[in-house]
């Protein structure tokens, strides 16, 4: 027999039929949906007069418009409003379990996914939205659809899919103390660009990548479409099994078991052939800080800013002429002496208990700087909002001067009330650093929570390696 | 899904690379929970002076006479050229629905993200992807020839420029074959419900664990 990936095992246990055309129809076990994208698809399962194939199959979440402060008073903004109500009502049409604004298991989707045992080993999930890449942390293959594909798996349970092509990214080695899967993520889209992943699934492996914890993996596979390709993926270990003992969606008793034998073997096997291969020294890696307006534009933190004259390529270095314009930055300037607004510590990249405890670590016992005018932390879910508050770290946070707001996507995209102004800068823990992302005009520099942490401390970037040894 | 056969139509040059979903159509206005109307918010923030949010009227909004999608030799395009990645960044398929609603039928560039790229195959938009140096002359041509057209013949996979000089371009015959005749994949993926079922069952039986995860059980 032919040795095979992980992503190969996937794809195989899922095809339903071979279309004969390089396409085949792929079963989908779990469908994730949010307010944003999903009502045009229920829209259109009402008017071809559809149910849904497997509503158990579905879980629904708002988190994109969802206020994160005084919920009590419901969402001001009418818009944000009907789309959040137009999803209440449309699982409550179609028998869809939702977590609703009030329900304390709310949260942003790809966190309260994993953390429900919702994501299982060997699934196929997906969610109309890119960040579905996440849920591969898990031995899965996860990947985002756009909304008419959302209505295609509500109503058929399935998808036309091309195989991609398979890329391995091993991170061999040990990462220096300071060093997060969230440098690990920049670090890979530095080395082969916001493209570089196109037409290819990627599998992490290596021993950098097996010391990771869930939330660490999850942060790794939740980037991957920032390196353009759809899905990412690590292969199941102890680590994924204990994570999910005990989980609400988990199976238990024996079918748990027959589940575990099952999960053990979802790994590439040793002689397996992957398309492209990158390695990867986790030793190498430095904490990473963006400087532009693409994911790619990015450096270390005792780096500069670029100088576009000294790219080559023409249509990057317009590229990075334009970036450092609506960046505000002067090339060649010390990315430590960049000088910051606003701090966000949240979404699904960096928003799960391990990220705050990282950001607290930094933060306890200090103050944010007198030149940041907002330091916020949004948890991802309320079960990770109340085992912070368990831990103290709420307490940490507001005695350094951060607001502890209510989960959901908040300033990552800023479709609520949480937004940067024209021209305010952010140390933000989010995936997406584009042009007017966290607000019209507002400047994002993507960074891990120990990096956002120490940069509202500092008032500008500086090395959270530094700060360390002043921690816990 | 309207259908998409042959299509001879101005060309508008996005001269950038990375053009992401967020700049196609920014967040305000995911906000809508229907389908249609985001034409006007193409491009929002590049295309206007003014910050647009959902409901305005865009006759009265401040244009920005640089843009290149308000410049009057551009009206009525129909094919917009762009640079690689284009369409990278969130799956909102809003993107493909706002430039489909401002008209834009065929999209040509090195190469599209791929949730956008299948996202415009949904709603009878074709992604194009061709050779980076056909790209870059298709550009210079383009900015130097007001009124430059392109002629688009999907059964043929061929855009035809207008001194004839043929590009070939590659695409699945499935998706080909619903562009070109409009079709309804879903009601095309039902057909196969027994084979569906029937996968189903085997699994049931195989992976229980997959099904007794429903419902939080
Ligand atoms: S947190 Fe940000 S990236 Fe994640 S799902 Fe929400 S908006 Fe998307």
């Amino acid at each position: 027999m032919m040795a095979k990936t992980l992503y190969d095992k996937l794809w195989d246990d899922h095809v339903v039929r071979d279309n004969g055309d390089g396409t085949c129809l792929l079963y989908i076990d779990r469908h994730l949906v949010h307010e944003v994208t999903s009502p045009q698809a229920f829209e259109g399962l009402r008017l071809a007069g559809r149910r849904p194939w497997r509503a158990a199959s579905v879980l629904a979440v708002p988190d994109h418009n969802v206020p994160t402060t005084d919920r009590a008073r419901g969402i001001s903004d009418p818009v944000s409003r009907e789309q959040v109500e137009t999803l209440d009502s449309n699982c409550r049409e179609f028998e869809i379990i939702e977590f609703r604004m009030d329900d304390p298991r709310q949260g942003i989707v790809h966190v309260i996914g994993p953390e429900e045992g919702a994501t299982l080993p060997g699934m196929t999930v997906v969610c109309g939205d890119s960040h579905t890449s996440t849920h591969g942390a898990f031995g899965a293959l996860a990947f985002g659809i756009g909304t008419s594909e959302v209505e295609h798996v509500l109503a058929t349970q399935c998808l036309n899919q091309k195989k991609s092509r398979a890329m391995q990214i091993r991170i061999e080695g040990q990462c220096g103390p300071g060093i997060t899967a969230k440098d690990i993520a920049l670090a890979v889209i530095e080395r082969i660009g916001t493209a570089g992943g196109t037409g290819y699934v990627i599998e992490y492996s290596g021993a950098a990548v097996r010391a990771l914890s869930m939330e660490g993996r999850m942060t790794l596979c939740n980037m991957t479409i920032e390196a353009g390709a759809r899905a990412g993926m690590v292969a199941v270990d102890e680590i994924t099994i204990e994570y999910l003992r005990g989980r609400p969606f988990a199976p238990r008793g024996e079918v748990w078991e027959r589940a575990v034998a099952f999960w053990r073997g979802l790994r590439s096997d040793p002689d397996a052939v992957f398309d492209a291969v990158v390695e990867i020294d986790a030793a190498m890696i430095k904490p990473l800080v963006t400087w532009g307006t693409s994911p790619e534009m990015v450096t270390t933190i005792d780096g500069r800013v670029p100088r576009p004259e000294e790219v080559t390529d023409p249509v990057k270095r317009r590229g990075a002429e334009r970036a450092l314009e609506y960046m505000g930055l002067t090339a060649g300037m010390p990315i430590r002496d960049i000088l910051v607004d606003k701090i966000f510590i949240g979404s699904c990249t960096n928003s799960r208990i391990e990220d705050l405890r990282a950001a607290a670590v930094v933060v306890r016992g200090r103050h944010v700087a007198a030149n940041v005018k907002v330091a916020m932390v949004v948890p991802g879910s309320g079960l990770v909002k109340r085992q912070a508050e368990e831990e103290g770290l709420d307490r940490i946070f507001t005695a350094a001067g951060f607001e502890w707001r209510e989960p959901g996507c908040s300033m990552c995209l800023a479709m609520n009330a949480d937004r940067l102004e024209p021209g305010e800068r952010c140390a933000s823990t989010s995936n997406r650093n584009f042009e007017g992302r966290q607000g019209p005009g507002g400047r994002t520099h993507l960074v891990s929570p120990a990096m956002a942490a120490a940069a509202a401390i500092a008032g500008h970037f500086v090395d959270v390696r530094e700060f360390s040894h002043l921690g816990a | 899904m309207e259908k998409l056969d042959k299509l001879t139509g101005i060309v508008v040059p996005l001269d950038r690379v990375n053009v992401d979903t967020d700049a196609i159509i920014p967040k305000q206005f995911l906000k809508s929970i229907k389908r249609s109307g985001f034409g006007p918010n193409l491009f929002d923030e590049w295309r206007y002076l003014d910050h647009g949010e959902p409901g305005m009227d865009a006759s009265r909004r401040v244009v920005n006479p640089d843009f290149v999608l308000n410049q009057p030799r551009y009206r009525d395009a129909s094919i917009l050229l762009a640079r690689d990645n284009f369409g990278c960044g969130s799956s909102r398929e809003h993107a493909v629905w706002a430039l489909e609603d401002y008209g834009f039928r065929v999209v040509i560039a090195p190469s599209f993200a791929d949730i956008f790229y299948n996202n415009c195959f949904k709603n009878g938009v074709l992604p194009a992807a061709l050779p980076a140096d056909v790209v870059d002359g298709l550009f210079r041509a383009v900015e130097a020839e007001p009124g430059y057209t392109l002629a688009v013949d999907l059964a043929a996979q061929e855009i035809a420029t207008p001194a004839g000089v043929r590009h070939g371009f590659a695409i699945d015959p499935f998706r080909k074959h619903c562009l070109l005749n409009g079709l309804d994949e879903i009601g095309l993926t039902l057909e196969h419900r027994a084979d569906i079922a029937a996968y189903e069952e085997r699994r049931r039986r195989t992976a229980p664990w997959l099904f007794t995860a429903d419902a939080g059980k």
